[in-house]
């Protein structure tokens, strides 16, 4: 989803100092490929997927902080975030429950690949995909909860705002 | 042997912040310490004398990571323990917000309208 | 398709029906109710079906025992499955109606079905960590559920049962860090035999106490029952019948049961500490309820007072001392008591929800002569408070009367005693329950309520119909499910036996 750029240019007076968002502008993509690369290497090197989540929901707190709530809310916003929670958990439970026609609950049933692969584990690469999923949008929607939504938070910030 | 015993200090410390102080914060902060005090207990549990991380190298056989390696389990047991501690602190946090909202204090001892 | 294969829907199902409930209220609203109803239809049917199989030891993902977790299927877990799900069965049908008073009711059933995934496994897991994790998905559940009306009173209590609760698991998890060092493995038969070759030296004694404190707390037992009589009174009524009624036994008294029986084995100090600490509770609860003027309370304190009649007959069934015949009456009267009460105390909440969705006030002094307004709930309710009690035919009488016959043929006439003393002062409790809010004068305000709506009568109704059926079919209940779980219990060879995938 592109944003308005008005919203994201540096001298909108939402958000904090230009220095600070032409920063952000640059590493809010490192962190995001990165906080990617921790969960889908997560069968290989240590990470996976509640450490990964953590990484990108905190990158879209580093877009609220540095741009202001309408940016953060343009790319996830609440309703989106629900969704993504949960149908990620429904996912991960269904997909345990597929290991059941198969034998076992939670079997590891795609075929096991050659170790040190990117491909290979079985269904443990997608088991680390869906938590990261849900972690991120669970963190961020409990930030927004607490921050923005929040009545007690949210009227202290208009009334900050009616006073300018 | 001291490194437990340092963990029973912060354990201690943590519980010492929950009862004493008043301010609901400062309660689950003094919580949320308890809980990283038991996380740290429990990684100790596992080391070993001159071990190595327990990640699988390309031309690494399974004696010697067994023979080298730190015990992995306790790692497995504390990454659910920490992702346990942090919904019941957004939790409390949240719990924490309402109390506000209602009674217009941070103060536990001002909260108390449930007696008897 | 046998119970074997789906044994672990248990816990699989209604956790993906808490995520799917609301992914689909987002296009229906009306949808949550019914896939609430559905998903514990399906699992009461199931439970009831455990009852008839053989038990059994499921490995899951297909992983061998030691190294897997184990989810075992033996009497004990028959029992309380059966408990937790009719009973949550029996509250969803009753909160389709009492929950349109509150806001978000889509929320308040992914709660709910989260609180019952955590209450399944905990019954079900054979991995001491396992267990840690169902109970902290339950507990948490129930924080939740506690303040879910967001007024004054329930944030307040909600707070107090969340930050008691936390440390309870954390001592808990202490403990459990402790026994993996010492034993080396976390699954609870394996554990079994660590500990019958280590035998009980000071750190299993350490770890013992941490127990006793952990999951006594999350039972309510006397020194640590101070969230209970906040805690449930500002739930909502079928959350109050839950959390009584089932969640303070399936996460607290089983595990006690659970871990001192199978994993540590009879002794001594245990079953004196487990005695003492239900003479203390029983008599604490009752004499704190005589005096309370809001029904919730009272029903609240008579809890920790009735899980103390559970705990002292689960203390004689560990006692190595008395023949085995004795212990085993005691424990036998301890799990009988533990189904009656899942039952009235449950009847109980779910009456005063309704007297107070009719009403609006929970205050004894306020009400009065509702039996002649409400002549189902108040039928209904009377044959709870007789339950309780201890009137001969109703259930309470044989669970209570065969707890105090094990006591005094055990030679603890102190505990019979006091046994016999708590009977009568809850007996004075309930009369007083009875005399001011049923039968007497009915204020003048309330000449115009009608019976509570159909769907909140049928679950009482049939609680009602289950006290009377379980003390009628007395001579009946030794031959079934009951004897299956105390021998499960008493029997730790077995146990140990399920680590060679039984």
């Amino acid at each position: 989803m592109a944003t308005k750029p008005e919203l994201v240019s540096s001298d909108s007076p939402k958000g904090m100092t230009p220095i600070v968002k032409t920063v952000v502008r640059f590493a809010i993509g490192i962190v995001f490929m990165f906080g990617w690369y921790i969960i889908i290497y997560g069968h290989l090197t240590p990470g996976g997927g509640f450490a990964g989540g953590t990484i990108l929901a905190c990158g879209y707190v580093l877009l609220t902080l540095a741009f202001g709530k309408e940016v953060a809310l343009a790319k996830m916003s609440d309703k989106a975030a629900s969704i993504i929670d949960n149908s990620a958990a429904f996912l991960f439970v269904a997909t345990a429950i597929v290991g059941l026609a198969f034998g076992y609950f939670f079997l590891n049933f795609p075929p096991h690949g050659k170790p040190f692969n990117l491909v290979s584990a079985g269904t443990i690469p997608l088991y680390n995909i869906l938590i990261g999923l849900k972690v991120t949008s669970s963190l961020f929607a409990i930030f927004l909860a607490l921050s923005i939504f929040g009545r007690f938070i949210s009227k202290l910030v208009e009334e900050a705002e009616e006073e300018e | 042997m001291i490194l437990y015993f340092l963990t029973l200090v912060l354990f201690v410390m943590g519980v010492y912040c929950l009862i004493a102080k008043k301010n609901i914060i400062k309660k689950i902060i003094g919580l949320t310490i308890t809980d990283y005090a038991i996380n740290l207990f429990i990684i100790i549990i596992g080391y070993r004398a001159k071990g190595i991380a327990p990640i699988m190298f390309k031309d690494m056989t399974i004696q010697e990571l067994a023979e080298y390696g730190v015990d992995p389990l306790p790692q497995a047991l504390v990454l659910t323990s920490i992702v346990i501690g942090l919904g019941v602190l957004s939790l409390m946090t949240s719990i924490c917000l309402r109390l506000y909202e209602k009674y217009k204090t941070f103060d536990m001892s001002e909260i108390n309208r449930l007696k008897g | 398709m046998t119970m074997q294969t789906i044994y672990p829907l248990f816990t699989a199902l209604p956790l993906a029906a808490a995520f799917f409930t609301l992914l689909v209220t987002k296009i229906n609203k009306k949808a949550a109710d019914y896939i609430a109803l559905f998903v514990t239809a399906a699992l009461a049917v199931m439970a009831v079906l455990t009852v008839f199989e053989q038990p059994f030891a499921y490995q899951v993902g297909g992983f061998p025992a030691p190294w897997g977790i184990l989810l075992i299927s033996d009497g004990l877990s028959s029992l309380m499955l059966v408990i937790i799900n009719v009973i949550a069965f029996l509250s969803i049908i009753y909160s389709t109606k009492y929950m349109t008073t509150y806001t978000a009711k889509p929320k308040y059933y992914a709660l709910f079905l989260l609180m019952l995934t955590g209450m399944n496994g905990v019954v079900i897991t054979g991995d001491l960590f396992n267990l840690y994790v169902f109970l902290e998905i339950a507990s948490i559940a129930s924080y939740a559920l506690v303040g879910f009306g967001c007024e004054h009173e329930e944030l307040e209590a909600s707070f107090k049962y969340l930050i008691l609760g936390s440390v309870a698991s954390t001592v808990i998890l202490f403990g459990i860090a402790f026994l993996y060092s010492m034993t080396g493995t976390l699954n609870m038969p394996d554990l079994a035999r660590q500990i019958e070759i280590l035998g009980i030296n000071k750190a299993v004694a350490f770890v013992i106490a941490m127990f006793i404190m952990g999951f006594g707390l999350k039972a309510s037992s006397v020194p640590f029952h101070a969230w209970l009589p906040d805690a449930h009174p500002s739930a909502p009524a079928p959350i109050s019948a839950m959390l009584s009624g089932v969640l303070i036994k399936a996460i607290g008294v089983y595990a006690i049961a659970r871990l001192m029986f199978n994993v540590i084995g009879p002794n001594e100090a245990v079953s004196s500490i487990l005695m003492f600490l239900g003479a203390l509770s029983m008599v604490v609860g009752v004499f704190l309820a005589l005096g309370q003027k809001d029904i919730k309370r009272m029903l609240a304190y008579s809890s920790i007072s009735q899980v103390g009649y559970i705990t002292m007959g689960l203390g004689l069934g560990l006692n190595p001392d008395v023949p085995p015949v004795v212990a085993a009456l005691g424990l036998f009267g301890g799990l009988y008591h533990l189904v009656n009460h899942a039952v009235f105390k449950s009847l109980l909440f779910l009456c005063s929800g309704a007297i107070e969705y009719r009403t609006g006030t929970r205050n004894r002094g306020e009400l009065g002569g509702l039996i002649r307004k409400m002549p189902v709930t108040g039928t209904a309710c009377s044959i709870g408070s007789l339950s309780i009690a201890g009137v001969p035919p109703f259930n309470g009488f044989w669970s209570k009367l065969i707890i105090i016959v094990a006591f005094i043929q055990a030679g603890f006439y102190v505990y019979g005693a006091i046994a016999v003393l708590v009977a009568f002062m809850t007996l004075l409790t309930f009369i007083r329950f009875q005399r001011f809010a049923l039968f007497g004068q009915l204020p003048t305000r309330f000449a115009n309520i009608k019976e509570a709506p159909f769907a909140m009568t049928l679950p009482i109704v049939v609680l009602a119909i289950l006290c009377v059926g379980l003390g009628l079919a007395y001579p009946f209940i030794d031959q079934s499910v009951l004897q299956a779980a105390r021998d499960a219990l008493l029997d730790k060879l077995s146990y140990m036996g399920y680590i060679l995938g039984g």
